[in-house]
């Protein structure tokens, strides 16, 4: 299963965050990330730009067409300014992961697990024609076949 | 305080992440896997029980090692092996808290090399290789191979046994033995990953499962060895593989075969990174091997846009490579398939032949359902159909047979 850790932390912790030296936030994050790749469970992950005064904005569906706005950045009080796509065996394993991100106080990781084919099954197309070519299996057992070396299957 | 039923997952959980790494160390610190495991084990059984009550350490993996150093050191002292060496260690345990915690990736290497070593069984480098590298139980490797807890228990104790008696050293393999050594490793986890790809037994999402686990696997000895090339075009085939499987399946878990795929269906970001694991294989410049290969057909697959678009033609010029660098029936039949595609089902079928004339594959459904497809499509229906008759008859698999007697069936 895949989760989403989302990072979000209020405008306090990231001023609180530019005490400490950059070069050792990004040590830190990198140390982090690296656990995590090593342990093969990291697929994606991107941090968001804090200057959402200048290069954010926001698209407000309210109206038809939808809205383009410098976004209320002023009174929300938390941010959402990065986030991991991790893949894991189980929801603790995610909170175990979570709760070794290097973030201090005033953020926060909301964990949210992304949805999966399982979660659509019951809408999954169903028109198919069963085209019978024995392709998939063939190449299912010649992977086998040289997973085994080669002796024949 | 934690109640105890709280502990446990939260424990599996840990173990997920540390199991290999505490079991490395451990086994590092005596020089015996099986000892390791065993000790790892106690640590495990410790913690289940003093957790609920003292809670949770603030660093979970290096309590564990710690409890397992201990208990070593009561191992040593019972057979009175105790030199300046393990002295030292057990003044060190004395002095620092245990929160200090520095595994290292070499340990973590050895144990890989050591769960597949040549020595065991497949069978063995496998349950032993999921349960000390990957950290999962018994219980649920059990369920993810749908065989009994027992067997797998079984599994492992006679693994720890024949290493014991092998006197396996708990080592990386000399220079000479390194290449043999990685494609046992490399064929672990491959193995891993086909047991999930096309399993006959269990439900569909279990097959993932085991399919993830493979590639969680091999993204570790990736990390572990970024200098093999064969390594990441492991990760790479596994990726691309995989991104197929939202459209592999019907609602009703009727395979869905490559042609008919919806291909919008196929998971595009896995796509990409199977695409960069294949790269930085190439990266490397030492060629492609048998998982490059692969790959490379994976990747001519995933960047068609219909089964009609793919580059038939590099298809079989990679079949041909492959087969050359390791020869297999089954890989001669895909160059058939992929042939037929190519440049037409005549010439695919002079390939078919000659497999059927050497008596390749003999009791598969492969060659026959692959020869009868190639029959049909030349307008020879009364040998399409006694060809995929018997196809039909050897399958073993319900579902492919139903496919195959449905082709029948439209002939």
């Amino acid at each position: 299963m895949k989760y989403m850790l989302i990072m979000r932390a209020t405008p306090a912790a990231v001023e609180a965050y530019k005490d400490i030296p950059f070069d050792e936030v990004i040590t830190r994050m990198g140390r982090y990330n690296e656990e995590m790749i090593k342990a093969g469970v990291l697929l994606a992950g991107e941090g968001l730009a804090e200057d959402v005064d200048t290069t954010g904005f926001v698209v407000d569906f309210a109206s038809e067409p939808p809205a383009v706005t410098d976004g209320p950045y002023g009174e929300i009080h938390e941010l959402f300014n990065g986030f991991w796509i991790i893949q894991v065996s189980s929801k603790e394993e995610a909170a175990e992961w979570a709760k070794r991100c290097p973030l201090g106080p005033g953020s926060k990781l909301e964990v949210r697990r992304v949805t999966d084919e399982s979660d659509f099954a019951d809408f999954a197309d169903n028109e198919y024609i069963q085209k019978e070519s024995e392709w998939r299996a063939a190449e299912a057992t010649a992977a086998a076949a040289a997973a085994k070396g080669d002796e024949a299957p | 305080m934690t109640p105890a039923s709280d502990v446990r997952p939260t424990l599996d959980a840990v173990w997920r992440i540390e199991g290999g790494r505490i079991v490395a160390t451990l086994a590092a610190a005596c020089g015996d896997l099986a000892l390791a495991e065993d000790l790892a084990q106690e640590a495990f059984v410790e913690a289940l029980r003093s957790w609920p009550d003292g809670g949770m350490p603030d660093n979970p993996g290096a309590w564990l090692t710690t409890v397992g150093k201990r208990r070593l050191i009561d191992t040593w002292r019972r057979r009175e092996r105790l030199d300046e060496r393990h002295r030292a260690m057990a003044a060190e345990l004395e002095e620092h808290a245990e929160d200090r915690w520095e595994p290292i990736d070499d340990d973590v290497l050895r144990l890989v090399f050591t769960a597949c070593h040549p020595v065991l069984s497949k069978e063995a480098q496998i349950a032993l290789t999921l349960r000390v590298v990957a950290g999962l139980s018994t219980e649920e490797i059990a369920r993810l191979f749908v065989v009994p807890v027992a067997t797998v228990q079984q599994r492992i104790v006679r693994a720890k046994k024949t290493l014991g008696a092998a006197a396996v050293p708990f080592e990386t393999p000399e220079p000479s033995e390194w290449r043999a050594r990685l494609s046992a490793v490399l064929g672990v986890v491959y193995l891993v990953y086909t047991e999930g790809y096309s399993a006959t037994t269990g439900d569909r999402w279990m097959r993932v499962e085991l399919a993830d686990e493979a590639l969680r696997l091999g993204r570790m000895v990736a990390g572990l060895l970024p200098r093999e090339p064969e390594a990441h075009a492991l990760v790479a085939l596994m990726e691309l593989q995989s991104s197929r499987f939202p459209a592999r399946t019907a609602a009703d878990g009727s395979p869905i075969l490559l042609d008919d795929q919806d291909r919008t269906r196929w998971d595009r970001a896995q796509i990409e990174r199977g695409r960069a694991a294949l790269r930085r294989a190439d990266a490397l410049g030492r060629g492609r091997g048998a998982y490059g290969l692969q790959a490379a057909i994976a990747e001519c697959h995933a960047m068609a846009p219909s089964a009609d678009e793919t580059d038939w033609e590099r298809i079989v010029l990679l079949y041909e490579a492959l087969g050359r660098l390791a020869p297999n029936p089954v890989v001669d039949l895909n160059r058939a398939v992929a042939v037929s595609r190519a440049t037409g089902p005549a010439s695919a079928l002079l390939i078919v032949d000659r497999l059927a004339g050497d008596g390749a594959l003999r009791g598969s459904h492969l060659l026959p359902s692959v020869r009868g497809e190639l029959l049909a499509q030349l307008g020879r229906t009364e040998e399409a159909r006694s060809e995929l008759a018997t196809a039909a008859t050897l399958a073993q698999n319900a579902r492919t047979r139903a496919v195959l007697e449905a082709k029948l069936a439209a002939l």
